[in-house]
């Protein structure tokens, strides 16, 4: 039996604020096996988003561990993560605000590679600006894009950036936290076909964070479901969409939108109830 | 509109500044040699603005006077913000007892008027340029340290610093290359704001004989000469008085106007 890549145990991480305590996480175990693809599904505020910055070290659990590939990440100082820095990467919501708009899309994607814990473990052999041709290729940018500065692009070409800065430092672990929720219903689909190809292409592990129940279908083949902090429902993505057991599962995925196309409302636009 | 700001700020900045580099040159007649027989000229040939009760030429005078002024404002901006800048910076990165520390020693030094410490800096070291460079500058120090510190809580709680985070780049290294940039606009500002501060401050200063000495033409130092034949030649107060309301309105439109033209969202749209 083969150790999972990332092994989360006991999880619990509680905010307090203003006297108030909040638990975000009760009790979460969840294992990453290499290779897997893992999509995490449940509504705002329900853990989803303080589970990923545990698993990559940007904050502290309350109780419980973090390992990953055989090592605590939990509980250690930033300078003892370097074998985390390297092979996991994060994908974030929102380009707009998770590339520095004055930084040079270049140097963006490089930024990972000019970190002392990074080329302490991947060596340093690797060339910068072949890296950045490479990467820039592999989310589909024209090399020309690193001289230019992130607010001279369309989100989905800036979320492509965020993609690309990612992969630079040739991760095993591929986070993405809502990666398309913040781009345009036009673009999603390229980006999530193009995270779907890089996945499969370079071997990652992926980790996709979503409340878009379609979005985790097309790309993972396991999914837990989370719900005020605890792990409601947990399976392959094909048992858990076609027959969910617990009720949370099942409203979830009642929930989701149909597009319904009325003939009578198209014609009379104006008496349509709501409208 | 904005840009009008813009322009007028450096238009009126731009006087100044010329004025201090012609002074280094040329001035239409000795700023400093008394003339008894030409006293209070009225305005007119070849004494554009007159002459002070010395007979001393005011065009001469305010041009000269003009670089105390410069000087005076580089100088305390300078060592403000390359104290307080950083200081921010490193309390808004780290936060806990450090921030706490910093903010509230900031708070002590922002309740302590610049006047006061520029008397105790006087009565010390006796009062000079320096002394009153080093009060306004100390006194501004918080002011620098505020505004970086609320631009480094911003950056620092960015999804582009996480990033950085995530990727194992160390504090100096986010601080350098992430929260350094994106506060240099509001810093930039803020020096235009106390540069405006600073050259108010050092016409109080040298007006109440706690700054540059009475030898030396500043603007301040005008404006107290003139206070002695304010109701028989009322016109004397007026020329410093509104060389000093320039300069304050030029610095404080051109960090108006700069704040205006940097802001990223703005330059988006374009």
């Amino acid at each position: 039996m083969t150790e999972p890549l990332y092994r989360v145990q006991a999880l619990t991480r509680r905010f307090t604020d203003a006297g108030r305590h909040v638990l975000a996480l009760d009790g979460v175990d969840v294992e990453v096996s290499r290779g897997e693809r893992l999509g995490i599904v449940g509504e705002s505020g329900s853990g989803k988003s303080t589970l990923v910055r545990l698993m990559t070290g940007l904050d502290r659990p309350t109780s419980g561990t973090v390992w990953f590939d055989g090592e605590q990440v939990s509980g250690r100082p930033e300078r003892e993560l370097g074998f985390l820095r390297a092979a996991v990467q994060l994908v974030f919501q929102d380009p707009r605000s998770s590339l520095d708009p004055r930084m040079r899309v270049g140097d963006v994607i490089t930024e990972p590679l000019r970190s002392r814990l990074v080329r302490r473990q991947l060596g340093t052999g690797i060339d910068h600006r072949e890296r950045l041709a490479e990467v820039l290729t592999a989310v589909d940018l024209p090399p020309e894009a690193a001289d230019r500065y992130p607010h001279e692009f369309s989100g989905g070409q800036r979320q492509r950036i965020a993609i690309a800065r990612a992969l630079a430092p040739k991760p095993e672990v591929l986070i993405a936290d809502e990666p398309v929720s913040a781009l345009d219903v036009s673009v999603r689909a390229q980006v999530l076909n193009l995270l779907t190809d890089l996945v499969r292409d370079q071997g990652l592990t992926l980790v996709l964070v979503s409340h878009d129940l379609q979005v985790v279908r097309h790309l993972c083949d396991t999914v837990v479901v989370m719900q005020a902090g605890r792990i409601v429902e947990r399976g392959s993505t094909s048992r858990v969409y076609e027959s969910p057991e617990s009720d949370y599962t099942r409203a979830l995925l009642a929930a989701v939108p149909r597009i319904r196309i009325d003939p009578s409302a198209t014609d009379h636009p104006v008496t349509t109830p709501g409208a | 509109m904005k840009r009008f700001q813009l322009v007028v700020g450096l238009v009126l900045v731009g006087l100044v500044v010329a004025s201090a580099i012609v002074s280094l040159f040329w001035t239409p007649f000795d700023p400093i040699q008394v003339d008894g027989a030409n006293r209070l000229r009225p305005p007119g040939w070849p004494h554009l603005l007159g002459t002070d009760g010395f007979g001393i030429d005011i065009v001469s005078q305010l041009l000269v006077g003009a670089r105390a002024t410069l000087l005076v404002g580089i100088v305390s901006v300078g060592v403000s913000a390359v104290v307080g800048v950083p200081l921010g910076m490193v309390a808004g990165q780290l936060g806990g007892w450090l921030d706490e520390v910093v903010m509230r020693a900031a708070d002590i030094v922002y309740a302590f008027p610049a006047l006061i410490l520029a008397m105790l800096f006087a009565s010390v070291w006796g009062a000079s340029t320096v002394t009153a460079m080093a009060a306004i500058g100390i006194s501004t120090i918080p002011a620098f340290a505020r505004v970086s510190r609320a631009g480094a809580l911003q950056v620092v709680a960015s999804d582009f610093v996480l990033a950085a985070r995530v990727s194992g780049t160390s504090r100096l290294g986010i601080a350098v290359r992430h929260v350094g940039p994106n506060i240099a606009p509001v810093v930039g500002v803020q020096a235009s704001v106390v540069f405006a501060l600073a050259i108010l401050a050092e016409a109080a200063l040298s007006y109440l004989g706690l700054g540059t000495p009475r030898s030396v033409p500043t603007w301040g130092n005008m404006l107290r000469q003139a206070q002695d034949q304010l109701f028989t030649a009322p016109l004397q107060s007026v020329w410093p008085g509104l060389a000093i309301a320039l300069a304050v309105l030029g610095f404080n439109l051109l960090g108006d106007g700069l704040r205006d033209y940097l802001d990223p969202r703005l330059r988006e749209v374009q």
